[in-house]
């Protein structure tokens, strides 16, 4: 479904990504896993446009989107949840959720993602700034689902959170999963990537180190160690 | 002095605030979303005044000239700012303050001499449509009509904006992209015709300001960079970005100025000014919260 290949990517100056690639199945869950600062960012928006790589290609369902502009992929069938949730502080919960619904026609609805994710039902006239770390999660993951997506790009959706609201939000992301839906997820939590993904990919220094199944990863302890301190 | 002299004085100073509110709310609009220094703002204004007293003595200075200018001024200057935000603006929003003020100070000039080539340099007026001339006495204080007009305009601009920032789908729109433009266009939104839209209500507002003063005013070259200045001080007073922060500090620079005209003569011009810079000693990030 989506097929990175060998894409190079700066910032500014810097480069970033050395010729990395990967790819993401139809339903599969793919994972990301590295330190801090290895590159999982970078993809992640690279495949958004938001720092379009200068060379390499991407394609999602065979079009290639590498010069696409970000505010085309909703409509192609990709939700960018990122790393620091960015909700409208000063928007309602409601409106939060209102101004992502209606740009690409699909199951998710307000009301669905409020089954998902009840607080949000709860809380729906609070300003979003007024919510608790989760729950602003919740709410940007609820707003990206209102995308209707074929493809989900979570940038460490449980990073800084209590344990307890970690679990509730894999159950969650679980859940979802049952959905048919595909997911790139960026994590540095490995025991979080071993629960929710069928593959991942270990970065270091914007190249792929280790590509296999999860599985594959946790019998792997010299890779884990050398790339993941863990 | 007596009290009703001093009423009737504030009150003009209170309608003269409605208009300034009216110019500066499109300038705070377009600080608060594009994050734009809009110098050409003021030519905007110009430009209302002068389509409006085109459209109005195109039709003999009769009974419907001022309506239909405060009807076609006002969309005019929309259309023109849209082909500015569309033909200029928008190949600027990823460069540096330093440009985008440029561009906009160039605007300045080109519609300065625009207005001298098209209109003359000579002094313009537009009569006080019949039905608001005259007075009012309200509480012992008279109050010429069209300036109870005004006082009238005003509270249904901030009304008409409030109803669509808050109420409306694209105004939610418009203050989420006030907060985070990159996120807006991560949701699927194009975040600059969000950018085109506010532009062309900011240059409705700046000729409906414009057209509106005509009346009461000579409609002259210059009359852009005088209201600029106000309105930039209102804006950060008020809280950039901050529709009711600007309405607070546009009543409070109108009637300022009043009471300046009529207790303190010699330093009138400069009491705004004053007003503004002990507000901001207290306030430095202006009286409300700004968007940014």
């Amino acid at each position: 479904m989506l097929e990175i290949k060998d894409i190079h990517t700066y910032y500014g100056m810097s480069h970033i990504l050395f010729g990395l690639s990967l790819t993401v199945a139809q339903g599969e869950v793919v994972s990301l896993l590295g330190r801090n600062g290895v590159g999982k960012t970078t993809t992640l928006k690279s495949v958004m446009g938001i720092v379009p790589p200068k060379s390499g290609e991407i394609t999602f369902r065979g079009q290639t989107i590498t010069k696409i502009p970000t505010n085309r992929m909703v409509k192609l069938g990709i939700s960018y949840v990122p790393d620091s949730r960015r909700i409208f502080a000063d928007l309602t919960v409601r409106e939060n959720l209102e101004i992502a619904a209606g740009i690409r026609p699909g199951d998710w609805t307000i009301a669905k993602v409020h089954t998902l994710f009840p607080v949000l039902k709860k809380y729906e006239n609070r300003r979003g700034g007024s919510l608790s770390g989760g729950e602003q999660q919740m709410l940007s993951i609820g707003r990206a689902l209102l995308g209707n997506p074929d493809l989900l790009i979570l940038d460490e959706p449980t990073e800084g959170l209590a344990p307890l609201i970690v679990r509730e939000l894999e159950e969650q992301i679980l859940e979802l999963c049952s959905t048919g839906i595909s997911i790139l997820l960026a994590e540095q939590n490995l025991k979080s990537a071993l629960k929710l993904a069928n593959r991942c990919y270990v970065l270091e220094r914007g190249q792929v180190r280790f590509e296999g199944t999860v599985e594959a990863l946790a019998e792997n302890e010299e890779v884990r160690t050398k790339y993941l301190l863990a | 002095m007596d009290i009703a002299t001093l009423s009737s004085q504030l009150l003009i100073g209170l309608s003269r605030g409605m208009i300034f509110f009216i110019v500066a709310a499109g300038l705070t609009l377009i600080f608060g979303v594009l994050r734009i220094t809009n110098f050409a703002h003021g030519s905007l204004y110009m430009l209302g005044a002068f389509a409006a007293y085109s459209v109005s003595t195109s039709l003999g200075h009769g009974h419907y000239g001022f309506w239909l200018a405060l009807l076609v001024a006002p969309i005019t200057v929309m259309i023109l700012s849209l082909i500015i935000e569309r033909g200029l603006l928008r190949f600027i929003y990823n460069r540096d303050h330093l440009t985008q003020m440029l561009l906009t100070y160039s605007l300045v000039l080109i519609a300065g001499d625009a207005v001298k080539i098209i209109w003359g340099s000579e002094y313009k007026s537009i009569n006080i449509p019949e039905g608001l001339r005259g007075s009012i006495s309200i509480w012992g204080a008279s109050l010429p009509l069209y300036n109870a007009f005004l006082l009238l305009i005003g509270p249904l601009v901030a009304l008409g904006l409030w109803l669509f920032l808050s109420k409306t789908h694209l105004g939610k729109i418009c203050r989420a992209t006030a907060t985070d433009r990159e996120m807006v266009d991560i949701l699927g939104i194009n975040s600059t015709r969000v950018f085109a839209l506010v532009f062309a209500l900011g240059g409705w507002l700046a000729g409906l300001g414009g057209t509106l003063i005509a009346p009461t005013t000579t409609v002259s070259m210059g009359m852009d960079a005088n209201i600029l200045i106000y309105a930039f001080l209102i804006v950060v007073i008020g809280g950039l970005g901050n529709i009711w922060g600007t309405l607070i500090s546009s009543i409070i620079i109108g009637m300022g100025e009043a009471i300046g005209v009529l207790l303190i003569p010699s330093v009138s011009i400069i009491l705004p000014y004053m007003i503004a810079g002990i507000l901001l000693i207290f306030r430095p990030s202006g009286l409300l919260k700004s968007v940014w």
